[in-house]
């Protein structure tokens, strides 16, 4: 972990501008950026790493924390937000007890909120690893939860 | 060059924005984002004017000039504006002026009664942020915030600690620290500047008054008080006297009508801290010890030499600052002479700092269990202390300090401002070294506000360099020169804030433009004019050396006085 993340910093000139770029690298690598890899970057860098957060959180396809068992991603597109998408966050945010962003303690969820995923016909929709679940309405929100809950036991 | 205001012709500069030469000729436009000598950033446009030639609304403190410009500084457009911006700005904030710490010292509300915004016009949903009550000395109340970015760039650019910055973005942005964590995990050094600039309550110190006013009202307590050299001629601004008075008979007598039963004056150990430090001085030279010596009475630059440069913890003086120097003489010496158990005593600084508050809280600054000191109260509690009392300040009659440890000199005095601390410490250098006094006293090459002053001082043979810095930012300077090798230093001073305690972020928040320099030039005329100049020569110093505590660095001095730093892990 640690020489990849050397590499990255290496490879990329060292320079504000590169923030972006090497943070997105680090990301898909790691998953995730770290409060680790956020200190080295700030070290190679020489930035605060409250700028690098405040840079990194101004997007919303960073996460802070490594993604769950179960990645759930929450499409708020045009057409799903037409068709609730929102009352569907809510839900999915109410019954994990995480908001957007986060992962359940247990380390079996992870949410996040995704821009069009190109699939306007089945709104709205989520993607769990990949998989499709289409037309959602609350009351399917908990089946769902409960559906891979169980197949990780 | 001319521009036109208001239908009025003036004079301006090259490159000076509207918003100076409107200052320059006493003409008032609010602003919000912006920071006086920091470059203008734009952000909340508060401060708009009217091109008068097209009619557009130009932001004065970021616009440069050109002749035969002509601008509207209150015209309709530019007025309806101004109230749409703070009509929009309260239209998420929580509104509880009541019970806020601001209440009648806040920009936003006295913005919103100057443009007579008496209805609520814009609803928006409220913010819901949690308190943060994380840090010793600083609360944050992020609801209140209004993302001015004042804070986040004095923490920057001043200090350069950077431990805020904006986080996330549109509705969602708020001001935190990395990770959005508590401030007592960042790499805050609680100098308190942020409050200073912040023109809500979304900032504030943490208060120590029900603590205070419960230790008053328990009969078996002894409450002891002590203040820093810069209150006494900073704490009168609150009401109304000039800046710059020194009030230090009325301190004395409100403290006690208060009801504190012994008030000292923490210039007593200034004077005790110079006897210490200095003798530390005079060995490291001649021992060929780690040199340059770093003062250690600034709790803000102690945190930030922990967690951004420990390489030079062994440089920091191992005295402890004066605050907590007091502190330990009062729970061991003077609970010792008065028969007191250090358990009942209950004691209380004032100073102009919220550094202060960490720094009184520091598993360092203990003594037998006991901490050195109970409770730090900044000047602005001070003041709010005074006005719950119901005490007339104004006509109280002056009373003197609590002895011993109330006498001082005025080399202790000047330990309030930026090059204080020098000046004393050089003039009981000098006499140790040379056996005679300093010829008049004055070491005019440290004094003044500039952020960083630098001398030579012949002493006998040696050649002393000092170098004194305000502000943490011209510090970091000044270290990284020293890492590049620069060697021809002896003794630095360092203080977090720009212009040394007397600027502390503690201190009255809005206070007059020239309030810093009366402040200053209060200190020196004390100097001036009393005759115990020098911190070797106060009466009651000495006699605790020879009822106590021995000689400067004995080993009991070394047990009560003295203390050592450790590295600090937060995210820098
Ligand atoms: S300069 Fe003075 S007021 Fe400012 S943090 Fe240091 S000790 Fe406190
Ligand atoms: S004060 Fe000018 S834009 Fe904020």
């Amino acid at each position: 972990m640690l020489q990849n993340k050397a590499k990255i910093l290496d490879k990329n000139q060292i320079s504000r501008d590169n923030l972006i770029p090497i943070l997105q690298e680090i990301q898909e690598r790691e998953g995730f950026l770290s409060k680790k890899a956020i200190t080295e970057v700030g070290q190679k860098m020489n930035l605060p790493t409250s700028k690098i957060y405040g840079v990194a959180t101004f997007y919303n396809q960073f996460r802070f924390e490594p993604t769950g068992k179960y990645h759930i991603q929450l499409c708020r597109g045009t057409a799903c937000h037409v068709l609730g998408s929102a009352t569907i966050l809510d839900e999915f945010e109410k019954q994990l007890k995480i908001k957007a962003g986060q992962t359940t303690s247990d380390g079996i969820f992870s949410l996040e909120i995704v821009a069009c995923i190109g699939a306007c016909g089945l709104a709205p929709v989520i993607s769990v690893n990949g998989e499709f679940h289409a037309k959602l309405e609350i009351n399917s929100v908990k089946e769902i939860i409960n559906s891979y809950r169980n197949k990780s036991i | 060059m001319k521009i036109e205001i208001n239908n009025k012709w003036v004079e301006t500069f090259e490159e000076e924005t509207i918003l100076e030469v409107l200052k320059r000729n006493n003409i008032h436009v609010p602003t919000l984002c912006h920071i006086k000598d920091m470059l203008p950033t734009g952000a909340c446009r508060i401060c708009v004017v009217e091109d008068a030639d097209s009619g557009k609304l130009i932001p004065s403190c970021s616009f440069p000039v050109y002749d035969g410009l002509k601008v509207k500084t209150h015209s309709q457009k530019v007025i309806s504006s101004r109230k749409t911006i703070v009509e929009l700005l309260l239209s998420n904030h929580p509104d509880d002026c009541l019970y806020c710490v601001r209440n009648g010292n806040c920009e936003l509300q006295s913005l919103s009664d100057n443009l007579q915004v008496r209805e609520r016009k814009i609803r928006g949903n409220k913010n819901h942020h949690k308190l943060d009550l994380s840090s010793s000395s600083i609360i944050r109340d992020p609801e209140k915030c209004i993302l001015c970015g004042r804070c986040v760039r004095i923490c920057e650019e001043v200090m350069e600690v950077s431990a805020i910055d904006f986080i996330n973005r549109g509705n969602k942005t708020v001001i935190g620290t990395t990770f959005n964590e508590g401030l007592n995990t960042s790499s805050c050094v609680n100098c308190g500047q942020c409050i200073m600039v912040c023109p809500t309550g979304a900032l504030s110190e943490k208060k120590h008054f029900p603590e205070i006013l419960s230790a008053i009202n328990n009969p078996k307590k002894q409450v002891v008080v002590q203040y820093a050299p810069a209150i006494s001629v900073s704490i009168a601004e609150d009401f109304d006297f000039k800046a710059g008075t020194d009030v230090n008979g009325k301190l004395n007598a409100a403290l006690r009508a208060i009801g504190f039963d012994k008030v000292f004056d923490t210039t007593f150990s200034a004077d005790l801290t110079i006897m210490e430090e200095g003798t530390e001085l005079i060995n490291r030279i001649k021992n060929g010890e780690k040199l340059p010596l770093i003062t250690s009475c600034c709790p803000a630059w102690v945190k930030y030499a922990e967690e951004f440069y420990p390489e030079f913890l062994t440089n920091i003086s191992s005295c402890k600052s004066p605050q907590q120097m007091l502190g330990a003489i009062l729970k061991s010496y003077y609970a010792q002479k008065n028969n007191i158990n250090p358990a009942n005593i209950y004691s209380v600084a004032i100073m102009p700092c919220t550094a202060k508050k960490f720094e009184g809280q520091r598993d360092e600054m203990t003594n037998n269990g006991y901490s050195d000191v109970d409770a730090v109260l900044t000047t602005r509690e001070l003041s709010e202390l005074i006005k719950t009392f119901g005490i007339d300040f104004k006509n109280i009659e002056p009373e003197l300090t609590d002895s011993p440890h109330g006498v001082r000199s005025t080399a202790g005095k000047l330990f309030g401002v930026s090059g204080g601390v020098m000046e004393a410490a050089i003039r009981t250098a000098y006499f140790k070294l040379t056996g005679s006094e300093l010829l008049n006293f004055k070491v005019k090459s440290v004094r003044g506000l500039k952020g960083r002053k630098e001398a030579k001082i012949k002493i006998d043979n040696l050649e002393l360099g000092v170098a004194v810095v305000s502000g943490l930012a011209n510090a970091k300077i000044l270290l990284e020169e020293i890492k590049n090798g620069r060697d021809d230093l002896h003794f630095i001073e360092i203080m977090a804030c720009p212009g040394g305690c007397i600027g502390g972020g503690g201190q009255k928040i809005n206070a007059d433009e020239n309030a810093l320099k009366e402040r200053m030039k209060a200190l020196y005329i004390i100097d001036e004019n009393e005759t115990l100049k020098v911190s070797h020569k106060n009466p009651e110093v000495i006699e605790l050396y020879k009822n106590f505590l021995e000689e400067p660095n004995s080993h009991i001095a070394h047990k009560l006085l003295h203390t050592t730093y450790k590295k600090r892990d937060v995210l820098l």
